[in-house]
């Protein structure tokens, strides 16, 4: 079989190449896919497999060992030993295999066009499992300093690097989370007024309706009254209005920005200036730092302290909720508190290690010290993008999402919320399809729901509470080529059409997938909810009514 | 200039300008007109020179390639973290990319996904005997600082006992989820004591401090320093004559050959499930809560729940969130939803599930037996050296305590020792359990053969009676 050489092929073909990744015309002609996910009917693991087979054997302990020993059944107390075995299935390995691997193709996922807005979807990089593979899952975490040096210089490179984009002075990785940053954070706080006589007097935290709700919520797990900000007409509440709420009962102000609008406070250096002349601390989510990497650092606008996930914003993989990792940073004077160990790096013997002796460290929020394999892909990231990669991703999220704005401009019964900020907004816009809702009946759930019957991932409507009606917000992110954007467009677009020409076909979706519509309603009724197989049973035996 | 990097499509000149015309700006800057200048960085990033992937690789692997592994070692340290056999298959699962890479979805297009969490609450269900399992949570001391608050809001009480034996990582975990919070809400951990023959709760001095205050009795089996608990049922009775709810730590593993503390009494079942499939990575967190299925309890999970339900076809299964559960966690009610929730290790459920399912109804006990076969093997052989000695005996799953004590070097020297020839000892006690003497935990599983056990004693030996 012979290739044609570059010069033999046809032009049209050279043509397309050039402009398009994937954008031949779908079937219906426009750039969007047919798709139908596979439909295996699968069963459930509990009710597969037949007595007597096995996913797995294992060895019976030695000769010796029994001859030295005896059997198990002498060391296991009488008062607790278990006498029936678990009624987990009896399934041989290729099935359990293939089981598995049929809910992967029943999972749509991100294999496709996602854009997830408030969760910045992004590209993980094979290599990095590999990695991962190969070097990090033999490790304990209560190994000798000495033995974990290399993963001890990538933490602690990784440390400069944050510092470097956020102009912090120190970070940790304990935290497993986003929202555990956060709580770091609180906690951090607590220890800080206590030190300084101060915990009885400052019991508020300030925050924005448009924060993410981990914020008021670990600022309340942590012992401090909530005070929310409600929007003003920017969508970000006036400065009067912080003024009002700041007081010297004030701990702290815990905010994002941009907020989940994609609109940036543009008054966020006079905020930390309120504060702090009360003498709060502020904290800085930077869960949409793809906005503005490279672009504005937190220590400079004034933060003490602010939060990164490398889950979302450096190139880990998302696992469907996690594994996930916060990086918490802060400023000096806040450093004595962070988590316990932190990574300390002494020069003179070119020797890494874990400071376990921190007497006003918070402690723990988590055992061990991070979760490493976050950690080691962050620093990929870091090392694959350089400044330069680092400043275009964040330009190419907001030219993305604004070049997606312009798509949807006419899209029938979508409108751009809070439009009298009428600069360009940040790496996600928030709409509502209100008046589409009004016109035809069809709801944003419903909308979300046919898109992934054109192969692309459902979409992030809106945090509670809802402000605006039927909302939706995407976030092209970095990894979404040009057509993509396009094609993403084109589909809201056809939907929008759809729901006018013939309601019912949304209302009803999806039509393309695994499974039929699934009622989410009767699962609030505790009759009828079942985490559990067991429970499933219980209820409903062998047939559901 | 753009930098063609592979993972950004867009980063061509031919994109970039034909983007920014269509947006009508003449160039990137105008797109963060919402940034004052004064808030804009101006200066350079002091990063290092991006690398292209064959770099990065080279480069990665060598910094990696600097530690050393519990592969290339002969590893005994578990506290926590410990060294399972994790079948490939479920590195394969978990590495596909419907798994690896989605985020939430809808409950039709990630149907498949969804399910696989249902199987992970289901079958940790059976190994439970309870009803009701939550999605998972960071780790197994955020479970019990969960369940603790759980309790909390149950009872209206603010005392939670805790055993002494109590790993202090975990115990430092909870403590910031009982000590941070004021006035009403403050909770207060105590500790009962330990039999220091048995390793076993004093039940004496758990009588003693339960009272009407107390909120919940929390107990491990097995504890941190390996002692499987015998007196599961007369604990859950004291708390419940005292109005307390009973919470339980466990090792999923050992449910094999244990009984699950649900079956004695108690109310919340809490722990890790990185036993169950998931590679230790230096420190890899898992935790779970489980209840009986009833509503007092599920209202109060901090965690997202899942359910089977019904589809618009007839006879046909769907997966979804709970709404309600969803709402009052703190994605809907913020400050006043339960706790605090957010992403987790949803990913190493589906790991969970694949262990469970390969290992099935038999493979726990055979599992189960055998590690307990072996590390009594271990244990039996160090405690024949002169100097050495395995307290807390005789009733222990996978670890225990070695105390060097009475040998001629400390525990110390012997890792050092240890260390030297190729292998991990125990991890050492002497700080955090002065009262064990100059003790270090063992841990031994499936992993360690009769031949690796041989190697450890011969190693200790020599440096013991040398």
């Amino acid at each position: 079989m012979s290739t044609p050489s570059t010069d033999e092929r046809p032009r049209d073909d050279e043509a397309e190449r050039a402009t398009n990744e994937g954008a031949r015309e779908g079937r219906r002609g426009g750039t969007v896919r047919e798709y139908h996910a596979k439909v295996w009917d699968e069963p459930s693991i509990m009710e597969m497999g037949a007595a007597g087979r096995r996913g797995i054997t294992f060895p019976e302990a030695e000769s010796a060992v029994r001859d030295t020993v005896g059997s198990a059944a002498d060391y296991l107390p009488d008062a607790v030993a278990r006498e029936d075995d678990p009624a987990l299935p009896e399934v041989a390995e290729p099935f359990v295999v293939r089981h598995y691997l049929h809910l992967a193709q029943e999972t749509l996922g991100f294999t496709n066009i996602s854009m997830w807005g408030t969760c910045t979807m992004k590209y993980a990089p094979t290599m990095n499992e590999q990695l991962e593979k190969r070097h990090l899952s033999n490790l304990h975490p209560r190994q000798d300093d000495d033995t974990l040096q290399g993963m001890l210089e990538i933490a602690h490179e990784l440390d400069g690097y944050l510092q470097e984009l956020s102009g912090m002075d120190r970070f940790s990785f304990q935290p497993a989370s986003g929202t555990q940053s956060a709580f770091v954070f609180t906690s951090l706080l607590r220890k800080y007024l206590e030190d300084r006589g101060e915990l009885d007097q400052r019991t508020e935290i300030v925050t924005t309706l448009y924060s993410h709700a981990c914020l008021p919520a670990t600022a309340d797990v942590a012992g401090f009254d909530v005070v929310t900000l409600q929007p003003g007409e920017n969508s970000y509440p006036s400065t009067e209005a912080l003024e009002a709420a700041v007081s010297e009962k004030t701990a702290a102000l815990m905010i994002v920005n941009p907020n989940d609008l994609g609109v940036y406070n543009p008054n966020v250096d006079e905020w930390v200036d309120i504060v702090h002349d009360a003498g709060g601390l502020c904290f800085y989510d930077q869960a949409n730092f793809n906005s503005t990497m490279g672009i504005s650092r937190a220590r400079d606008v004034g933060f003490d302290a602010s939060h990164y996930m490398l889950h979302k914003t450096f190139g880990n993989p998302k696992g469907g909720l996690g594994p996930a990792a916060g990086a918490f940073g802060c400023r000096e004077e806040l450093v004595e508190y962070l988590p316990t160990p932190l990574v300390e790096y002494d020069e003179a013997d070119d020797h890494y290690s874990l400071d376990y002796d921190r007497p006003n460290s918070v402690g723990k929020v988590r055992e061990f010290w991070g979760n490493l394999p976050l950690v080691m892909k962050a620093y990929v990231w870091v090392r694959s993008m350089g400044a330069e990669g680092i400043v275009e991703a964040s330009n190419l999220s907001v030219l993305g999402n604004n070049y997606l704005e312009t798509l949807l401009e006419d899209v029938p019964g979508l409108a751009k919320t809070v439009e009298n900020v009428t600069q360009r907004r940040m790496e996600m816009t928030r709409y509502s399809w209100g008046e589409l809702f009004e016109d035809t009946g069809v709801s944003t759930v419903d909308i979300r729901r046919r898109l992934t019957d054109f192969g692309i991932d459902a979409y992030w409507m809106s945090h509670d509470p809802w402000t605006y009606d039927e909302p939706f917000t995407p976030e092209p992110g970095e990894m979404h080529s040009k057509e993509n954007i396009e094609t993403y467009a084109e589909a809201l677009r056809r939907i929008a059409e759809e729901a006018y020409d013939d309601p019912e076909r949304v209302k009803t979706a999806p039509h393309n997938q695994s499974i039929d519509r699934v009622d989410e309603e009767r699962i609030d009724d505790p009759d009828q909810w079942a985490m559990t197989w067991r429970a499933y049973q219980r209820k409903f035996g062998d047939h559901e009514d | 200039m753009a930098t063609h990097h592979p993972h950004m499509p867009n980063a061509t000149e031919e994109a970039t300008s034909a983007m920014l015309s269509a947006v009508g700006a003449s160039d990137v800057e105008e797109l963060y007109e919402q940034i004052p200048e004064r808030l804009r960085f101006r200066g350079e990033l002091g990063l290092p020179e991006p690398m292209t992937e064959i770099e990065l690789q080279q480069h990665v692997g060598g910094l990696l390639e600097r530690n050393e592994t519990c592969e290339s070692n002969l590893n005994f340290k578990g506290a926590g973290c410990w060294q399972h056999y994790v079948p490939p298959v479920c590195d394969e699962i978990i590495e596909r990319r419907e798994f690896l890479t989605s985020e939430w979805g809808s409950p039709e297009s990630d149907k498949g996904r969804n399910q696989a969490w249902f199987e992970f609450c289901s079958q940790l269900g059976e190994l439970l005997e309870l009803d009701a399992v939550g999605l998972p949570v960071y780790s197994w001391g955020n479970a019990a600082g969960f369940a603790m608050r759980m309790a909390h809001r149950l009872t209206g009480r603010t005392e939670v006992l805790v055993p002494e034996s109590i790993s202090p990582e975990r115990q430092s975990v909870m403590e910031n989820y009982s000590r941070l919070s004021s006035g009403e809400r403050r909770l207060t951990i105590e500790t009962v004591a330990f039999d220091p023959e048995t390793g076993e709760l004093d039940l004496d001095d758990l009588r003693e401090r339960c009272s009407s205050s107390t909120a919940a009795v929390y107990y491990e089996s097995p504890s941190y320093l390996g002692t499987i608990e015998s007196g599961a049922e007369t604990i859950a009775d004291v708390a419940h004559e005292a109005g307390a709810e009973c919470i339980a730590g466990v090792d999923p593993i050992t449910l094999g050959v244990l009984d699950s503390p649900a079956t004695h009494g108690a109310d919340i079942v809490v722990g890790t499930t990185q036993p169950l499939g998931i590679h230790m990575n230096g420190g890899a967190c898992s935790g779970f809560i489980a209840s009986r299925d009833e509503e007092e309890y599920v209202v109060e999970y901090p965690t997202l729940l899942l359910s089977v339900t019904n589809t618009a076809t007839e006879g046909e299964l769907g997966y979804a969130f709970m709404p309600e559960q969803l709402h009052r966690s703190s994605y809907g009610l913020r400050e006043d939803g339960n706790d605090y929730t957010g992403t987790s290790v949803y990913l190493w459920t589906i790991a969970n599930a694949v262990y469970m399912s390969l290992l099935g109804k038999h493979g726990f006990r055979e599992l189960g037996e055998l590690v307990v076969e072996r590390s009594h093997y271990a244990a039996q052989r160090l405690s024949a050296i002169d100097g050495v000695e395995v307290r807390l005996s005789p009733s222990f799953f996978k670890e225990f305590v070695v105390d060097f004590e009475d040998a001629p070097v400390s525990a110390s020297e012997v890792n050092d020792h240890l260390k030297a020839e190729g292998i991990f000892g125990g991890v050492l006690l002497g700080e955090e359990f002065p009262t064990l003497g100059d003790a270090a935990l063992y841990c031994v599983t499936e992993v360690h053969t009769q031949a690796d056990v041989d190697r450890l004693v011969d190693a200790v030996t020599e440096v013991v009676e040398a």
